[in-house]
């Protein structure tokens, strides 16, 4: 039996006492470990998606919604701007602007949301086609990885997508033309992988009703939509799959460029996602120019990211100064016990040292005792934080679909780790001077 | 060199009251040789802790020499005390302190954690002295599963496990009815008769009759040091505590 297997054998002899300092100590170190996880993974989520996109031009609004909406997809649109507005910046031709990628919103299906751009969009998020093509025309969709995962979806299905960018708004469509997946995109581990990608004339068609209920009406291949049948008992039902084939091919042609976007000026987008060919003054006067002379709003997604994170970092600041308090008062109390047991096992530990321990015997072993606390405190904190991680990954994922992973390790967990075991120290190191100093003749004479 | 196992010369050991200074030891001077059996007597302030202390290596001297198995003890820092004390010195207390999270084998293993045995080594010396001390039977029993006999039984031979040059019994049966006393002593009669020097602290007329010299002290300075003529044995049939 060494030193170490005596301390054991001591902790577990008061298991509550123990229990306690251990969940304290858990929670303290559960909580700062989860704050971290959850930061690193939402900033690198944040940070994947930046794609090299350097302003936002969308209606006037926040900015931050502006970015969280067209980039993130998680806010509401701050409006639309019409192209004859936006026309400029659309243009290959820009001296300052080297990628323009129209975003046009309104429409989800199942939470997911329906995104109409030009397939240049794929290029900025450096991905591809996994399996099918690309749209070619108005009410084809192109599925993110996610999307197609998660719902089940195949090429040819169909599917009505309802109005609105929220799962809860559940107003469906009354046009009588689903929409058809032909594509899956390749998973890039970016925002395209939960989102449905059509061509922008997709949600003009389905926002335009007259141009929409003058479409034949086909069946969607996926279920929930049984009671629309009776609006529909004129039409005539088409369920032969060249005849699908055809049909969709008669809609207008998808516009796949910048330039084609230009041939309908009186239509609307909901933003303009831009690169520029170089960040300098020019671009910061154009964005400024911008804001003050259009009805547009212009955002730099790098600059409101970190507005955002200094408005989390306040509030982050206050869960990390309770989860310290915690850790201090999960470290008194490790303290007390060790002082409170010192104090029973005095003539204990007299006999341990009338038996041929050295006072650094004694010394390590209540050493000994308060870091095998705060190890198993440690251990039992970040098991704690990566479960409650988990958890909040489930609901982030039902909430806004993006996916984190509770199992991935960041190498400051191990400074958690380490800072624990100093706490153990720290906490023990008073009850392990007194047993050091201990008077064996006076405590056996008692 | 000599034969004596404890020498004591001219010990002194004065304590600081505040301003006063009091002497628990004045001038003791005493050699004890192997494979004796002494007690140790004496009213209370009389120096007897004291002297079982200093003899105990749990304190040293303020004056004088002290040679343990012909080592000088009265110079010696915390640490090397420690060491002696586990390699030369078995002790029995009335209280028997033992640690009550730990079995008896362990309890009585538990010395030789501090003089580097391997762990089966350890169990299986502890074993062999629970078995001499008639609890070979209850090796797995923790503390509060046994009796006081047979507590301080576990205590005894916690003492003889490292073989040490004395065993020191302070008021070993002061916590233990009459008849489980006796059981005690025999013990110690027995641990004697195999070569052991014991030493026993008592206040108690009775008990220090089981030993063949007795030293009594007061006012730290020893009063006398004469040798038993009437050894009372605990295997005696006749034994007066027996028959009461």
């Amino acid at each position: 039996m060494n030193i170490f297997k005596l301390a054991y054998r001591n902790i577990i002899f008061q298991p509550l006492n123990v229990l306690l300092s251990l969940v304290l100590f858990a929670l303290g170190t559960g909580l700062i470990a989860f704050i971290l996880l959850l930061n690193t993974q939402v900033q690198q989520k944040f940070e994947n998606n930046l794609a090299n996109i350097n302003l936002i031009i969308g209606a006037k609004g926040s900015p931050l919604q502006l970015v969280l909406c067209n980039m993130y997809h998680i806010d509401v649109p701050t409006g639309n701007i019409n192209l004859k507005e936006a026309a400029p910046f659309l243009n290959p031709k820009h001296p300052l602007i080297k990628k323009a990628y129209p975003i046009s919103l309104g429409d989800s299906y199942e939470g997911y949301r329906v995104v109409g751009s030009t397939p240049d969009l794929l290029n900025a998020y450096e991905t591809k086609i996994g399996s099918g093509r690309l749209w070619k025309h108005d009410m084809e969709v192109v599925l993110g990885a996610t999307v197609a995962r998660e719902l089940h979806l195949h090429i040819g299905d169909r599917f009505h997508s309802s109005h609105g960018v929220t799962q809860g708004d559940d107003l469906e469509h009354d046009h009588a033309l689903p929409f058809r997946v032909v594509g899956i995109l390749e998973s890039s581990n970016s925002v395209l992988d939960q989102l449905i990608l059509t061509n922008t004339g997709s949600l003009w068609l389905v926002h335009d009703h007259n141009a929409a209920d003058s479409l034949p009406f086909i069946e969607t291949t996926v279920g929930g939509d049984e009671h629309h049948h009776d609006h529909y008992h004129n039409h005539d039902e088409v369920v032969d799959e060249p005849e699908i084939e055809a049909i969709y091919a008669q809609l207008p042609t998808a516009t796949n460029t910048n330039a084609g976007l230009l041939e309908h000026l009186d239509e609307e987008i909901t933003a303009l996602l831009i690169t520029f060919r170089a960040n300098n003054f020019k671009t910061l006067s154009m964005s400024r120019a911008i804001n003050e002379n259009t009805n547009m709003l212009a955002a730099s997604p790098a600059y409101e990211l970190n507005r955002m994170y200094d408005m989390m970092g306040s509030s982050e600041q206050i869960l990390r100064m309770i989860a310290l308090v915690i850790v201090i008062v999960s470290a008194i109390s490790i303290f007390l016990m060790l002082f409170n047991s010192l104090r029973e096992r005095t003539p204990e530990l007299a006999l341990l040292r009338v038996m041929g321990a050295t006072p650094s015997k004694l010394f390590g072993l209540l050493l000994s005792e308060g870091i095998i606390i705060a190890i198993l405190g440690s251990i039992l904190g970040l098991t704690l934080a990566h479960v409650a991680f988990g958890i909040a990954a489930n609901w982030l994922q039902t909430e806004y679909q993006y996916s984190f992973d509770m199992l991935v390790f960041v190498k400051e967990e191990i400074y958690i780790f380490v800072a624990g075991f100093i706490i153990g120290i720290l906490a023990a190191l008073i009850p392990a001077f007194r047993a050091l100093k201990l008077d064996v003749p006076s405590v056996l004479s008692k | 060199m000599n034969n004596s196992v404890i020498d004591t010369q001219k010990l002194r050991k004065v304590y600081q009251m505040g301003t006063m200074e009091v002497a628990a030891l004045k001038d003791i001077s005493i050699q004890i040789d192997k494979n004796e059996y002494v007690a140790l007597m004496g009213p209370s302030g009389s120096g007897k802790s004291t002297l079982m202390n200093v003899l105990g290596c749990l304190d040293t001297p303020s004056e004088g020499s002290y040679f343990l198995n012909n080592q000088d003890v009265s110079e010696m820092t915390d640490s090397e005390l420690a060491k002696v004390r586990n390699k030369e010195i078995g002790f029995v207390f009335q209280t028997f302190n033992l640690l009550p999270r730990l079995s008896s084998l362990e309890n009585v293993a538990l010395p030789l954690v501090y003089a580097g045995y391997s762990r089966s080594q350890r169990l299986e010396k502890a074993r062999n002295c629970l078995e001499m001390v008639g609890l070979g039977d209850r090796v797995s029993h923790r503390p509060n599963e046994l009796s006081g006999g047979q507590r301080q039984r576990v205590a005894v031979a916690r003492a003889l496990i490292n073989d040490p040059a004395i065993i020191l019994a302070d008021e070993p049966t002061g916590n233990l009815d009459t008849k489980t006393s006796i059981e005690i002593m025999s013990l110690f009669e027995e641990i004697h008769k195999k070569g052991n020097t014991v030493i026993l602290v008592t206040h108690e007329p009775d008990i220090a009759q089981h030993s063949h010299r007795i030293i009594r002290l007061r006012d730290g300075l020893v009063e006398s040091d004469v040798r038993n003529e009437n050894i009372v044995s605990a295997f005696d049939p006749s034994h007066r505590y027996l028959n009461s």
